[in-house]
C-alpha cells in the first residue's frame, strides 16, 4: 500500500527515510507540537513549497530545462484565486472559476512558450522565460485595478475554510496529494522517457520519441504543479501579491531548493523545501547571536548579519552544483 | 564582406515611422535622443554577454553583477571627489569622471577574471551547470554588494558640464544623453575596429565560427576566452557606470534589473552576434522612450512585443551566428 503510494520510488536510504518521516511527522501534527501562529506559518508555507518545487524538478532534474517562469505559473495560481474571490465575494463559486480559470490560463501559457521555445536550445529557453516572467510581474503591478497592482489583494476565503486549523490541514492534504501524483509521474514511463531526454536527447529522438511533445508535457504539467502551489499558498495567506508570489527572489529560492535539496530526485523537494523555509525563519536568529559574538573583528560581523543568510546558502548552493549535482538526497543515497 | 543591411534599416524606420504618431518635430528629436542614448548604454552592457556567448558558448546569468559592480565603482571614487564635481568646468569634472570609470572597468574586468577562473571554467560545455553556477554566482556577489558597500541606494552627483540640456530649435536634448550616444559610438567603433582589423579580432572571429580548428591551429584558445571574458566584463563596467549617472543612484538590485533588458537585446540581436546586439539596443532604446511617451502603461512591454516580432521573421535573432 505505501509502496503502491510512493510509486515504488522509496528513499532507498535508511537515514533519508528517517527524515522523511520526521518531516512528514512534523507537518501532519504541526499545530499540536509546535503551537503558535508562526510556526503553523512556518509549516504551511513548507507544505506549499514542497509542491512547488517538486514541480520544478519535474523540469529541472527530470527533463533537464531551466525555467524562470516557474514563479509566474505560481502567481497565476495565486491572482486567479485572488482576483476571483475580491470580485466575486467568498463563495465556492468564485474559487472554483478562480482555480479553473487559472489552471486553464497556465495550461495555455505553458503550451504558447514550450512550442515557441523547446524546439532550439535550454539557453534559450531559459532566456525567454525570464523575460515573459518578467513581463508578467511588470503586468501584474500595471493593471492595479484588476491586480492591486504593488499593494496586492487581500481577501476573504469560504466559511468552512476560515478555521486556521481546519484551512491547515486541507493545504497539507492537497499539496502532499499533488506531490504523491508528482512522484507518480516521473515514476511512470513518461517519466523514464523525460530522463532519457536529459542523459542524451540525440539518442532518444533517434529511438523515435519526440523532444519537443515530451518537454512540452512536462512544461505543462510542472506549470500546472505550480499554479495548484499558488492556489493553497493564497488560500492560506488570504492574500495574493508580487512579494507572495511572482517576485524573482522566489524564483531564486526555488532554484535554491532543488539544487540543495538534490535535483532529479523528488524527495530533494522535500528536504530543500523544509530546510530553506526553515533557515529562512530560523538561521536569522542564529546568524544574530554569531554576528554579536564576532563584533569586533573585522568584515565577520557584515558576513554574519542576519540579513546575509542567503550569501551562505548562495555558497553551498554552488558547492551543490559542483560537488554534489543530486544535492543532499544524492549524497545520502550512496 | 556582404552586410546584411535589411536589420539595420529598421533602425531609422522606427524612428521614422514613429515620427507621425508623435506629432511634434520638437518632441520627435527628443524621444530619439533619448532612446538612442539608452540603446547605446544598454549596448555597452550587453555586448560582452554576448561575445562571450558567441566565443565560449556561455550564457553568462551573472554578467548583471559587473554592471551593479561597475556603477558601485564609479560611485565610490564620485562621492570622494566631490570638490572636483562641483567646479563648473570640463577639465575637473573629467578628472573626476575618468578615474571613476576606470575604477568601474577595473573592478568590473578583475571580478571577470575571478568568475571565469573559478566559477565557470569547471563547467565549460555543460550549459544546465553553467546556467545554475552562474546563478549561484550571482546570488552570492549580489550579497557581497550589500556586504561591502551596504544595502542602502547611494545618490549620485552627475557632474556640472553633463547636466542640463541644449535648445537646439524648439528641441531640449539633455547634455549627458548626447554624450552617453559619444561614448557608445566610440567604444562600438573601437570594438568594430580590434574585431575586423586586428589579428587579436580575427582570432576571436575564426573562434566563434569554429573552435577546434583554431586550436589546432595551435593558438590558445583558453587564453583568448579569458581576455574576451575580461574585456566584456570591463565593458559591462563602463555600461553600469554610465547607467548609474544617467539614474543618478546606485542599487544593489539594478544590474539584475537592467539584465532582462539586456537578454532581450542578445536575443533580438542574434545571440553571439556584436552588429546584431547594436542593432538591437538601438532598436529596444527607441522603442522604449516612443511607447514611453504614447502608451505609458504598454512601454514595459514593448520590448517583448519587439522581441516576439522579430523571432517571428527571423526566428534566431537579427543576425544569426555560425552555430545552431
Amino acid at each position: 500500500m505505501l509502496i503502491r503510494l510512493l510509486s515504488g520510488d522509496l528513499p532507498r536510504s535508511r537515514v533519508l527515510a528517517v527524515i522523511l518521516i520526521l518531516i512528514f511527522l512534523g507537518l501532519a501534527l504541526a499545530p499540536f507540537v509546535f503551537p503558535g501562529t508562526r510556526s503553523l506559518n512556518v509549516a504551511a508555507k513548507v507544505a506549499v513549497f514542497i509542491l512547488l518545487v517538486a514541480s520544478y524538478d519535474l523540469l529541472l532534474g527530470y527533463t533537464g530545462i531551466v525555467s524562470f517562469a516557474h514563479t509566474m505559473f505560481f502567481g497565476i495560481g495565486g491572482y486567479g484565486v485572488g482576483i476571483a474571490m475580491a470580485k466575486m465575494g467568498s463563495g465556492w463559486f468564485a474559487l472554483t472559476t478562480g482555480v479553473l480559470t487559472s489552471f486553464l490560463l497556465s495550461l495555455l501559457i505553458a503550451l504558447a512558450i514550450g512550442l515557441l521555445s523547446l524546439r532550439v536550445r535550454a539557453i534559450f529557453f531559459a532566456m525567454i522565460t525570464l523575460a515573459v516572467a518578467a513581463f508578467f510581474q511588470i503586468l501584474a503591478s500595471q493593471l492595479s485595478a484588476f491586480t492591486g497592482g504593488e499593494d496586492g489583494l487581500s481577501f476573504r476565503v469560504p466559511e468552512a475554510l476560515r478555521d486556521r486549523l481546519t484551512s491547515y490541514y486541507v493545504v497539507l492534504t492537497v499539496a502532499a496529494a499533488l506531490f504523491l501524483a508528482l512522484l507518480r509521474v516521473v515514476n511512470s514511463p513518461f517519466g523514464r522517457v523525460l530522463l532519457s531526454i536529459r542523459e542524451n536527447e540525440f539518442r532518444s529522438e533517434a529511438i523515435g520519441y519526440r523532444l519537443v511533445t515530451y518537454r512540452t508535457i512536462a512544461n505543462c504539467l510542472a506549470a500546472l504543479g505550480a499554479t495548484a502551489a499558488g492556489v493553497l499558498y493564497a488560500l492560506w495567506l488570504r492574500y495574493t501579491g508580487p512579494d507572495t508570489t511572482l517576485s524573482f527572489n522566489i524564483m531564486i529560492d526555488i532554484l535554491l531548493m532543488v539544487v540543495i535539496g538534490g535535483m532529479g530526485t523528488m524527495y530533494g523537494a522535500v528536504l530543500g523545501a523544509t530546510i530553506f523555509v526553515v533557515a529562512q525563519n530560523y538561521l536569522q536568529d542564529l546568524m544574530k547571536l554569531a554576528s554579536g559574538a564576532a563584533s569586533g573583528i573585522p568584515l565577520l560581523p557584515q558576513v554574519l548579519h542576519p540579513d546575509r543568510w542567503l550569501l551562505w546558502l548562495g555558497i553551498l548552493f554552488i558547492l551543490c552544483v559542483y560537488y554534489f549535482p543530486t544535492g543532499i538526497v544524492g549524497r545520502l543515497r550512496r | 564582406m556582404k552586410i546584411d543591411w535589411i536589420p539595420l534599416a529598421l533602425v531609422p524606420l522606427l524612428a521614422l515611422a514613429a515620427l507621425p504618431l508623435v506629432g511634434s518635430l520638437p518632441t520627435w528629436v527628443t524621444l530619439t535622443v533619448a532612446g538612442l542614448a539608452m540603446g547605446m548604454m544598454i549596448f555597452l552592457m550587453a555586448s560582452g554577454l554576448t561575445l562571450v556567448f558567441g566565443l565560449m558558448d556561455v550564457l553568462n546569468f551573472a554578467h548583471g553583477i559587473f554592471i551593479s559592480v561597475g556603477a558601485y565603482g564609479a560611485a565610490t571614487v564620485l562621492t570622494r571627489m566631490t570638490k572636483e564635481m562641483q567646479a563648473e568646468s570640463l577639465a575637473s569634472d573629467l578628472s573626476a569622471m575618468v578615474p571613476a570609470v576606470l575604477a568601474a572597468m577595473a573592478l568590473a574586468g578583475v571580478l571577470g577574471w575571478f568568475f571565469e577562473r573559478v566559477l565557470i571554467r569547471p563547467v565549460y560545455g555543460d550549459h544546465l551547470k553553467q546556467i545554475l553556477i552562474t546563478m549561484g554566482g550571482l546570488i552570492v556577489f549580489e550579497q557581497l554588494i550589500h556586504v561591502v558597500w551596504g544595502a542602502d541606494i547611494i545618490p549620485l552627483p552627475r557632474p556640472g558640464t553633463i547636466t542640463g540640456s541644449f535648445i537646439v530649435g524648439e528641441a531640449a536634448i539633455e547634455r549627458y544623453r548626447v554624450a552617453a550616444v559619444v561614448v557608445g559610438v566610440l567604444v562600438f567603433a573601437a570594438m568594430w575596429a580590434v574585431l575586423n582589423r586586428t589579428r587579436i579580432g580575427l582570432l576571436v572571429r575564426a573562434g566563434v565560427e569554429n573552435p577546434e580548428m583554431v586550436e589546432s591551429l595551435g593558438y590558445r584558445i583558453r587564453r583568448l576566452f579569458v581576455g574576451v571574458f575580461v574585456a566584456g566584463s570591463a565593458l559591462a563596467g563602463l555600461g553600469g557606470a554610465m547607467w548609474a549617472m544617467y539614474q543618478e543612484q546606485v542599487t544593489p538590485a539594478m544590474g539584475m534589473q537592467v539584465l532582462v533588458v539586456i537578454f532581450i537585446v542578445v536575443i533580438i540581436g542574434g545571440l553571439g552576434s556584436v552588429g546584431g546586439c547594436f542593432v538591437g539596443a538601438m532598436l529596444v532604446g527607441l522603442m522604449a522612450n516612443y511607447t514611453g511617451y504614447l502608451a505609458p502603461k504598454l512601454a514595459l512591454g514593448s520590448n517583448i512585443l519587439l522581441m516576439v516580432l522579430v523571432l517571428l521573421w527571423r526566428p534566431r535573432g537579427l543576425y544569426p551566428v555560425g552555430r545552431a
